[in-house]
């Protein structure tokens, strides 16, 4: 094998190795994990329970009630991917490991998007659960639901997720005591402005022009129309998409290096448990 | 132990093999911090951690840094590991800069420091397992080589599957020796690895630091504040202090430098200061630079 295919190889090993570390760890924390599903099991129906009290016909009660668990089922999984992303640092800091990750062989990219696949996989199968759970609780019907569009454009929003991911990533290793809560502003920023339980149009322009440049406009938009309306994927949702997904990435991977630099030249990349 | 090595990594191509395993030349690094005296909305003053520090060790030489908490070791050990950035000087590690070629000194060097640093809720399997993927050992490799290497450090396989924060601290200090070796490291930077640990663990972990210079081809620096464990592993002692590296020498070469019996006693000969006497901890200063 020629010294470059050894490194890709390499390099694959270490993104497995870091999605192999992330399911030892949901094992080994599996009560914890069991009990945050609940409680998000809990706090969507809050919101859905919304569509109940609305006063509604039968059939605009279960369209609002749908649209509102797309939208608490993408925060979820947006949450998933932002806690995992943004607490990559702080986690290792905690537990002690983070000069061991640092030191070691793994391009940045490959240790950043490994923990990004693990949170996608991870963040997929709570929205499902969450989904169905809350769908069977509250007896929605959505008999024209295109799941596999919603999907596929949930997977292809995720991507794009992980690129914003990184560039959040980037916040505990500059400032390791604010840093992760710095990390959920930016999310619950994103969820704001993305039309979450609500039409981007209901919002001031200004918001709204923010909204175009997140990806999780695009995503609540296709997903509500392909579940509520059963629409296929449309090229209006994926082209946007695909864009930030190319144009986040490299960003996010350049600002965490600077991030890097600052934290190796200050001493900051050091545990702290 | 050799058969432990990873087989993916060529690390003899990224070696230079007339240069000297580390190289530093008046390596300079300088954090601010408050002085703690001085009240929590004290200025920040620049804090040497080192300054123009330079030697050279040559490969498969074992070189102890003696030095108090503070004296700068760490910090040492860390712009070596590629963890810190200098402010000045240069480093090399077989030839390669530290700062301008971190990718290929990061499989070179491994390193053990004071805390065992793993994930506690993991098994010592899973964390060296974790660890190896790194290097680029695969699952079908690290289920040999683990628990050989476990096995040679004198870790019971009954409690492989353990939780990291179910073991003792020798335990621990014993799989981050694993850890370091299983990469097959040519440098080990060993940062305090036996503080803390009781006589009989320090015996074992120090023993096991012989039987790696002797069945492996790897250099070693061992950073510690333990006078009779530097004179016992080390080729050449040196003393840091304050930043300042004031002498790399062989032991025997340092007491007729200063005409004493012992280390401490060359210690204070150097300094002018007992050994014992500062209590400065070196986590805290740097924990300093958070705030």
């Amino acid at each position: 094998m020629s010294e470059y295919a050894v490194e890709m190889r390499n390099q694959l090993v270490g993104l497995f190795g870091i999605v192999e570390r992330n399911v030892y760890l949901t094992k080994r924390y599996f009560l914890w994990d069991l009990a945050f599903m609940v409680w998000t099991i809990a706090n969507t129906l809050t919101i859905v329970f919304i569509a109940r009290a609305a006063g509604l016909s039968a059939a605009a009660e279960n369209t609002l009630a749908t649209k509102l668990l797309v939208g608490a089922t993408i925060w979820a999984f947006l949450g998933i991917i932002f806690e995992f992303m943004t607490e990559t640092v702080a986690w290792e800091r905690w537990e002690g490991t983070i000069e061991y990750t640092f030191m070691a062989p793994l391009s940045r990219l490959v240790h950043l998007f490994g923990q990004g696949a693990f949170a996608v996989l991870y963040g997929l199968i709570r929205a499902a659960i969450l989904f169905f759970a809350v769908a069977a609780f509250i007896g929605i019907h959505a008999p024209q639901a295109n799941y596999d569009a919603a999907f596929a454009l949930l997977a292809l929003g995720s991507l794009s997720f992980i690129g914003v991911g990184i560039m959040t990533s980037v916040l505990p290793l500059i400032s390791p005591e604010k840093g992760a809560q710095l990390g959920f502003v930016a999310q619950g920023v994103m969820l704001a402005v993305s039309g979450v339980y609500y039409q981007v149009s209901v919002m001031p322009e200004w918001m709204q022009w923010i909204a175009k440049i997140s990806p999780a406009t695009y995503v609540l938009r296709g997903d509500r129309a392909s579940i509520v309306s059963g629409a296929g994927i449309a090229w209006a949702d994926i082209w946007p998409l695909l864009i930030i997904a190319v144009l986040a990435t490299p960003i996010g991977l350049a600002v965490f290096r600077v991030g890097e630099r600052h934290a190796k030249k200050h001493g900051k990349l050091k545990r702290s448990g | 132990m050799s058969s432990l090595a990873p087989s993916t990594t060529d690390l003899a191509s990224r070696l230079d093999r007339q240069a000297p395993a580390v190289e530093v030349r008046d390596l300079r690094k300088t954090f601010n911090r408050r002085d703690r005296k001085a009240g929590r909305f004290a200025r920040k003053r620049p804090w040497p951690a080192l300054a123009d520090v330079t030697f050279t060790i040559a490969r498969g030489e074992c070189v102890a840094i003696l030095g108090q908490n503070g004296s700068g070791k760490s910090t040492l050990v860390r712009l070596l590991s590629t963890l810190l950035i200098g402010d000045g000087g240069e480093a090399r590690i077989f030839g390669h800069d530290v700062d301008r070629e971190a990718s290929t000194i990061r499989r070179l060097v491994n390193r053990v420091s004071v805390e065992a640093s793993f994930f506690k809720k993991m098994s010592a399997a899973e964390n060296l397992s974790y660890a190896a993927r790194f290097y680029g050992m695969t699952p079908r490799q690290t289920r040999v080589a683990v628990p050989e290497i476990l096995g040679s450090v004198g870790f019971p396989p009954e409690r492989r599957g353990e939780s990291m924060e179910h073991l003792s601290r020798g335990m621990q200090q014993k799989v981050a020796l694993a850890r370091a070796l299983l990469t097959s490291p040519v440098l080990l930077l060993l940062d305090e690895p036996t503080t803390g640990l009781d006589p009989r663990s320090k015996l074992e972990v120090q023993e096991f630091i012989r039987e790696v210079r002797a069945e492996h081809d790897a250099t070693i620096l061992l950073c510690t504040h333990d006078m009779g464990e530097a004179e016992t592993l080390a080729d050449r002692v040196g003393i840091l202090d304050r930043g300042r590296l004031l002498f790399l020498e062989p032991v025997a070469d340092v007491k007729r430098r200063f005409g004493v019996q012992t280390l401490e006693q060359a210690f204070f000969a150097a300094t002018g200061r007992e050994f014992e006497n500062e209590q400065t901890d070196e986590d805290d200063e740097y924990r300093e630079v958070f705030a």
